[in-house]
């Protein structure tokens, strides 16, 4: 009989498979429920990235309106106009700059983006304006067109004028879309665009202004790559840059990919929570199937034939999860755009990826296997004689195989992780993160069974004390539970955390003596007027700051084009081409703290060498320390200086910060401007001074910080949208695992209540007991989770963010109760059953 | 005639936490074909685990069990599960039907494990046989005590098993029913050719069988040919 082999009969299997299925689809809910909230999530992500991608790589011309451009941001030198003429001249050209612009009509003012254009462009993408006509005709009629949102605002209608500098014109129409602007800088100074030999009548195109020149060219044949081998360096040199559509796009895509990355991981921690979902739904399903695996076996079939059939079943259902959780995804996908709006660079249209539509299907399967696998195993255990006597089951899996399936799983979060973040740390310390939550929550649980058993207090009332018993007799579900709701509350606190911490980050509101007006571009000769002028209208000039512009001549005796060349240094190459705006005064303020070396306030001539304060990030990316020498080309004369000290800046901080901080003494007579800021009361005062100003000083910008915290503010709200409708994700699915859970403790708990109820228990003491234990684990692992998601979420803010946040109140004030009054009553579901029914029908019901 | 089941010092324990517990010791008898034969005995004296290594549901501690002519302690798991398939049919107190599959179904699965074709044929045929042929698109839940014993009485003689093991067949059942299902194990026995091995307390039943094995405290007290 040795040689006896069956064959699998897949047939057979299949036919056992969807026989069982269908008597118990019900059953199943749970993990369908699970695998495609878990799979939508992540689908919807995936797919709006991709469209977001491609969208913006298939516009790439119209965003910038041309093939490419060579920028600057002062004119053209020698070399670099050889280059572009030597490229056949610029097909269009562009000078843009930020100034206070009045409208004579209602005197109103507001900070714009100038855009003088000339003719032709955008060959690419439309200029798109309200009359149609404008767009066409606004440079031979020699007027503008102003950003529509504005002419809301201010109510300025076709017709009017618009006064810049010293220019004077007609606004044309309404501009709706166009080519080269960035949404989020639209939102503080909107553009009007007028024509280009307007810009130097301004009068506005002076020293220290902050002006860029843009040569725009047409050359739909250039291959990008080449050109950019071609001319870029020798651009470089020449103090110019090349931009090209592709690049562009690619820039702009990563940008867009990083927030991306970020919703990713949101939704993978949805999909993860499924996951839970789903080896706990599965948990059920085949402790309810252990009995017919026992009877399968008993009738003849292999271990391997009844583990397949189960196997079967969950496969084939993760793929319909997969299939459905990705069509939801899709759909639900059509939701973004909407939530984001204002905030994306291109016209999304959506369609379809094929290989996230792939992606979605093969997780749906993949991850219902990889979860399921652990409960489904018990199937092999199963031994033939449970059909004689229940007590005869050994369904215990073996150390080998729980680790087997852990460790695959954890190689899975690991690798899908690293997929979504393209960086193994940041993969590794996300599943750590996991690993430690996980730890933490079942050391809670194990610690508070050990305390209750230890110092278990005997006096209280029976009910009291049997619903504390419950939490650590035999087969108790304590960590289970507290694993759940733990993890599930810990998320969606951390959600809300998280919030939080970009809020305070962001947060701008002014406080007591805060700068909330910052004046711009004033030049040296007005510091004093503009100062009195602000003084006579009651309002104080807080802080009056001198602007001297340079750029790195050289590092330690070694010169930028020498260092640029060699690849062996590794100086961050913004340091080379930035040109820095510095300063000088006596002391450090309060956004800085000094790192190393002494601040020097005052240059005296004893010093060899100009002692300056850089600020960290300035140090780390040049590579220099204190007593380092770095020359700067002060508009033409060099200076040397001398690393002093190091400071920390605060960036983060509403107000003027510099990299480089000269001592009094040494800058004062070179080329300047100046900033000079105040605190306005109200929105009213700042429109009175702010005409004083544009007519007095037509120069100066002007940037009210409401008006930026106001835009930041409906940015933060947008995206917190997205956020919240991906925490929703996690909520949902935070119940389902909920609910699996409680379900999965269902027959230890009617086991024990049918027995009291035998002996006479009645429906308010047995209510009371599983009521009282359910609110134990409920609160115990909601406040776990929330507690272990502040500690975290303070890390976060102190080490990652430098802030003090305030957390929200919401996870305590409404997760708490709210979950675990969720707990007790799905709890306190399962006793119903119980109360409702004789203790025999119940039996026989639930089969215990 | 041919012995199918022997069985030789057979002995079995459990161990319960550091306590050993024997519930088998020095078992020794043989069956041959087509025998009626019942194993009875008060609770807990090892009646329905020695029906367990007989039909090779469990592996001894000690000594082998022979069933048509096989070892069973030299089989693997999945090979003493195709015996089972093959030549063993089963009847249980609480008959165990597939609660997902229909009677029909129920009945057809160890054809079907085989690869016999026109399985659920023969399992109509069957279920007619045992008065159940109006019930095969039922499920269990659907069926009476009495009408889900009958079931697993078809699906006991579905796969022509040479030997039928019946574990207390009427001890869930009333009298009237259980009185009905006996009779109709017995027909189909007799019809079938097919060896019968009986665990249960109920004396009268076990009278009708050829012979009786009376079991106390895990060993064998008496063996006796039953006045049929």
């Amino acid at each position: 009989m040795s040689g006896m082999k069956s064959s699998l009969r897949l047939g057979w299997l299949r036919k056992m498979a969807w026989r069982d299925f269908k008597a118990s689809a019900g059953k199943l809910s749970l993990f369908m429920v699970s695998i495609i909230l878990g799979v939508a999530a992540i689908v919807s992500i995936q797919s709006f990235g991709e469209t977001l991608k491609d969208n913006i790589a298939l516009q790439s011309k119209a965003l910038m309106g041309a093939d490419f451009k060579i920028d600057s941001d002062h004119p053209l030198t020698e070399e670099a106009q050889a280059i572009v003429d030597s490229l056949g001249g610029a097909d269009a050209e562009e000078i843009s700059f930020s100034s206070m612009a009045l409208f004579p009509k209602n005197q109103a003012t507001k900070l714009l983006q100038v855009r003088g254009i000339s003719n032709g462009f955008p060959f690419y993408g439309k200029l798109e304006t309200q009359p149609e006509s404008a767009a066409e005709d606004f440079q031979e009629k020699q007027g503008a067109l102003l950003d529509a949102t504005v002419m809301l605002q201010l109510n300025v209608k076709v017709g009017d004028t618009i006064k810049i500098g010293e220019v004077k014109l007609p606004v044309l129409g309404a501009v709706e879309a166009l080519p080269g602007s960035n949404a989020v800088f639209s939102a503080i100074a909107p553009p009007v665009v007028i024509p280009y030999p307007f810009i130097e009548k301004t009068g506005l195109v002076q020293l220290g202004s902050r002006i860029d020149y843009e040569f725009y060219f047409e050359a739909p044949d250039q291959d990008m790559e080449l050109l950019d081998q071609a001319i870029d360096n020798r651009l470089d040199e020449a103090d110019a840059d090349l931009d090209t559509h592709t690049s562009t796009s690619e820039r702009l895509g990563r940008r867009y990919e990083n927030f991306g990355k970020f919703l990713n991981l949101v939704g993978f921690i949805a999909l993860l929570l499924g996951c839970v979902g789903i080896a706990s739904a599965t948990t059920i399903y085949i402790k309810d199937k252990l009995k017919s695996v026992a009877i399968l076996k008993c009738l003849g079939a292999s271990r391997k034939q009844a583990f397949l059939i189960y196997l079967i079943q969950i496969g084939v259902l993760g793929l319909v999860g997969g299939i459905l959780g990705t069509i939801a995804g899709l759909l639900l996908q059509q939701l973004f755009p909407i939530l984001l709006e204002g905030l994306l660079p291109v016209d999304v249209a959506l369609k379809l990826s094929w290989p996230v539509i792939f992606l979605g299907i093969f997780i749906g399967a993949f991850m219902s296997l990889l979860f399921a696998l652990y409960p489904l195993l018990s199937t092999l255990q199963v031994s033939p004689l449970q059909t004689l006597r229940v007590s005869a089951s050994d369904n215990q899996q073996s150390s080998k195989t729980a680790i087997a399936v852990s460790l695959a799983i954890l190689t899975f979060v690991f690798l899908f992780a690293f997929w979504l973040l393209e960086d193994w740390k940041y993969a590794a310390s996300f599943l750590g993160g996991i690993l430690v939550v996980f730890s933490i929550l079942g050391g809670i649980a194990r610690a508070f069974k050990r305390l209750l058993r230890k110092y278990f207090p005997e006096s209280w009332s029976f009910t009291s004390r049997q619903s504390l018993r419950n939490l650590f007799r035999p087969q108790n579900q304590t960590v289970v539970l507290i694993l759940a709701i733990g993890v599930g509350s810990f998320l969606i606190s951390t959600l809300y955390f998280t919030k939080d911490i970009l809020l305070a980050q962001a947060n701008l509101d002014s406080e007591a003596n805060q700068a909330n007006m910052i004046l711009l571009d004033v030049q040296k000769d007005q510091m004093t007027e503009v100062a009195q002028t602000l003084s006579s209208n009651e309002l104080p000039p807080l802080d009056q700051i001198p602007i001297v512009t340079m750029r790195v001549q050289s590092i330690n005796g070694r010169d930028n084009a020498n260092l640029k060349k060699d690849t062996t240094v590794h100086i961050n190459r913004w340091i080379l081409n930035h040109e820095f705006r510095t300063t000088y005064r006596d002391s450090l303020i309060a956004s800085e703290v000094l790192q190393a070396g002494t601040f020097t306030g005052t240059f005296t001539e004893e010093a060899e060498v100009v002692p300056i304060s850089v600020s960290d990030n300035f140090a780390e990316d040049a590579k220099v320390g204190i007593g380092d020498r770095v020359t700067f080309n002060v508009q033409g004369r060099l200076l040397e200086t001398e690393i002093g000290s190091i400071r920390t800046v605060d960036w983060s901080r509403m107000q003027l910060n510099f990299s480089i901080v000269f001592p009094a003494g040494v800058l004062e007579r070179a080329p300047q401007f100046g900033v000079i800021t105040t605190q306005v009361p109200d929105a009213k005062a700042s429109a009175a001074i702010q005409q004083k100003l544009v007519k007095a000083f037509p120069n100066i910008s002007i940037l009210d910080l409401r008006q930026v915290l106001s835009v930041v503010e409906e940015l933060l709200t947008k995206i917190s949208y997205i956020i919240n409708f991906m925490a929703f994700f996690s909520i949902l699915i935070g119940i389902i695992v909920l609910l699996g859970a409680v379900r999965t403790s269902k027959f230890q708990r009617i086991r024990e209540s049918v027995l009291l109820r035998t002996m006479g228990a009645k429906s308010k003491q047995i209510l009371r007991i599983q009521g009282l234990e359910y609110l134990y684990l409920g609160l115990l692992g909601t406040l776990s989770g929330i507690l272990l998601s502040l500690l975290g979420s303070l890390l976060l803010a102190y080490f990652a963010f430098d802030t003090a946040f305030i957390p929200s109140a919401i996870p305590f004030l409404v997760l708490l109760p709210g979950i675990t009054a969720l707990v007790l009553a799905i709890g306190l579901s399962n006793s119903r059953s119980v109360i409702k029914r004789s203790p025999l029908e119940v039996l026989r019901k639930e089969g215990v | 005639m041919a012995s199918i089941l022997e069985i030789s010092n057979l002995a079995k324990c459990y161990t319960s936490g550091s306590k050993t517990l024997k519930v088998l010791d020095d078992i020794n008898f043989s069956i041959t074909e087509k025998e009626t034969f019942s194993i009875v005995g008060p609770s807990g004296s090892g009646k329905t685990t020695l029906l367990g290594l007989c039909a090779g549901l469990d592996k001894p501690d000690s000594g082998t069990v022979t069933l048509n002519g096989v070892e069973l302690s030299s089989l693997t798991e999945d090979e003493r599960a195709l015996l089972r398939n093959k030549d063993v049919g089963f009847v249980f107190q609480d008959f165990q039907l597939l609660p997902t599959l229909t009677a029909l179904e129920n009945v057809a699965v160890p054809l079907e494990l085989q690869g016999v074709k026109h399985a659920m044929k023969r399992a109509a045929e069957l279920l007619t046989k045992v008065g159940l042929g109006d019930r095969g698109n039922h499920y269990a839940s659907q069926l009476s005590g009495g009408e889900q014993q009958r079931v697993a009485l078809a699906r006991a003689f579905a796969n022509d098993p040479k030997i039928l093991f019946a574990d207390e067949p009427t001890g869930n059942l009333d009298a009237e029913t259980g009185e009905t299902v006996v009779d109709l194990l017995f027909e189909l026995n007799k019809e079938l050719g097919t060896t019968l091995v009986l665990v249960t307390h109920d004396m009268e039943l076990a009278q009708k069988t050829q012979n009786i094995l009376t079991i106390k405290g895990g060993r064998i007290a008496n063996l006796t040919k039953a006045s049929v």
